[in-house]
């Protein structure tokens, strides 16, 4: 029996990515969680990080800022429309995100946790290359 | 009986107007193979946001506290309608049939002695609806000088709708806009986004499954419920695109064909006159012979 599950990343404009894969792994709202078959149903969000999904010994990476996780009968359902694969993202690119949210964070009327998620966010950022 | 000139002179009106019509035509052809992809690209998130709030909804143990946006404030005096039209005419009935059904539902509104207030997206439906309900217009927006619709766009009338509701400003909210079937059929269509309609929960009771979340439903409800409003906004958007397209289309080509009928009907006459003109100079000719 094969140890595969299919996972699918749609943003409003399009289906990013549509496949089977054996393992997941996403950055929860409460922490990173992997995701293999036969998970629990599950719903949660997500916070800005790095979903990782193998299959065969190989990675694929996407950046992701917010986003809603559905998990159930064996379909991981991710609706984000903040989605960028890892291999498509430059050096510039990051640098333009890192830079938004730094001056974000500099506004006034930013609300604590909203200054978590930013600063999250730019760690993250800062370690994705 | 119009001269030789003047028919000459309205053939040539015609044709390049013909012309006109028929480049519009080609330009919405394109546009709308682009549009129509949009719009059936955008299909499965909104369909599936919709989806997750469905299990979420049926999972709520408690339905007295839960968020008001999903159950409403159980009140339904005040009206809030959102009208999505185009920036841009030339496409048929496409405007006014999201006009007219808007109307027909402010009338009834009315008639019942609710509060209607309007929001207006796309300057073309304030243009109709100004006439009637100029006084029920609380907020207009037009993103003319955009060139394609995105989410944020999306989002700015989410959050304005949701700022009024947070501001109890409105019970219930219904979206007008152009449902795209295909080319030729695009159906008007009124659709309440809050409260949450759940017209399919029923019959779907055997599919229930327990989930596990992360934080608690409440919580997850509250953040995904404005997302969920933006979505819908976002693809009554994408529709309403590809509807403009194609129903500019259909439109551009029947006035392309009218204009070659006319510019057909104009020769002939044209040739008649014509005919009948030499016919004439040829008597005069031939009885000035015979005078002779």
């Amino acid at each position: 029996m094969s140890e595969n599950f299919a996972i699918e990343i749609v943003s409003p404009n399009k289906s990013v990515l549509k496949e089977d894969t054996e393992e997941v792994t996403i950055p929860s709202f409460e922490g990173e969680m992997g995701i293999l078959k036969d998970h629990i149903s599950l719903i949660t969000f997500l916070r800005p990080g790095v979903i990782t999904i193998k299959k065969d010994n190989k990675e694929k990476k996407f950046f992701v800022e917010e986003g809603t996780v559905e998990f159930s009968n064996n379909n991981l359902l991710i609706l984000t429309s903040t989605a960028k694969s890892l291999a498509e993202l430059s050096r510039d690119n990051v640098d333009d995100l890192i830079k938004n949210s730094q001056e974000k964070i500099g506004q006034k009327d930013v609300s604590d946790k909203e200054k978590y998620l930013l600063s999250h966010k730019i760690d993250v950022l800062k370690h994705v290359i | 009986m119009p001269t030789l000139d003047d028919l000459k002179k309205r053939i040539k009106s015609v044709k390049s107007t013909q012309k006109i019509t028929k480049a519009m035509k080609m330009v919405a052809a394109a546009k709308l193979r682009k549009a129509q992809e949009n719009a059936e690209n955008g299909r499965p998130y909104s369909q599936k946001m919709k989806n997750i709030i469905l299990n979420l909804t049926k999972s709520i143990n408690d339905p007295q506290n839960a968020p008001k946006l999903l159950v409403g404030t159980g009140k339904d005096q005040t009206y809030l309608c959102v009208v999505l039209t185009a920036d841009r005419g030339l496409c048929g009935g496409f405007n006014s049939n999201i006009c007219k059904l808007a109307k027909i539902n402010f009338k009834k509104i009315l008639s019942e002695r609710k509060e209607l207030k309007i929001i207006t997206v796309g300057s073309k439906g304030l243009d109709q609806i100004r006439r009637e309900y100029e006084k029920y217009i609380i907020k207009k927006f037009s993103f003319k000088n955009k060139k394609q619709i995105t989410f944020s766009e999306a989002e700015i009338i989410g959050n304005e709708i949701i700022n009024l509701f947070n501001q109890s400003q409105f019970d219930k909210c219904i979206l007008f806009y152009n449902n795209f079937k295909n080319v030729i059929t695009q159906i008007p269509q009124a659709q309440q986004i809050i409260p949450a309609e759940n017209n399919s929960s029923e019959n779907k009771e055997e599919n229930l499954t327990s989930y596990e979340f992360e934080p608690d439903e409440d919580e997850i409800l509250e953040d995904l419920l404005p997302k969920n409003i933006s979505t819908q906004v976002f693809k009554a958007f994408l529709e309403n695109a590809a509807s403009e397209q194609g129903s500019r289309m259909t439109a551009m080509d029947n006035a392309t064909r009218n204009a070659g009928e006319l510019v057909d009907k104009l020769t002939i006459n044209y040739n008649r006159s014509r005919q009948a003109a030499i016919t004439k100079e040829l008597i005069e000719i031939i009885s000035g012979a015979e005078s002779l």
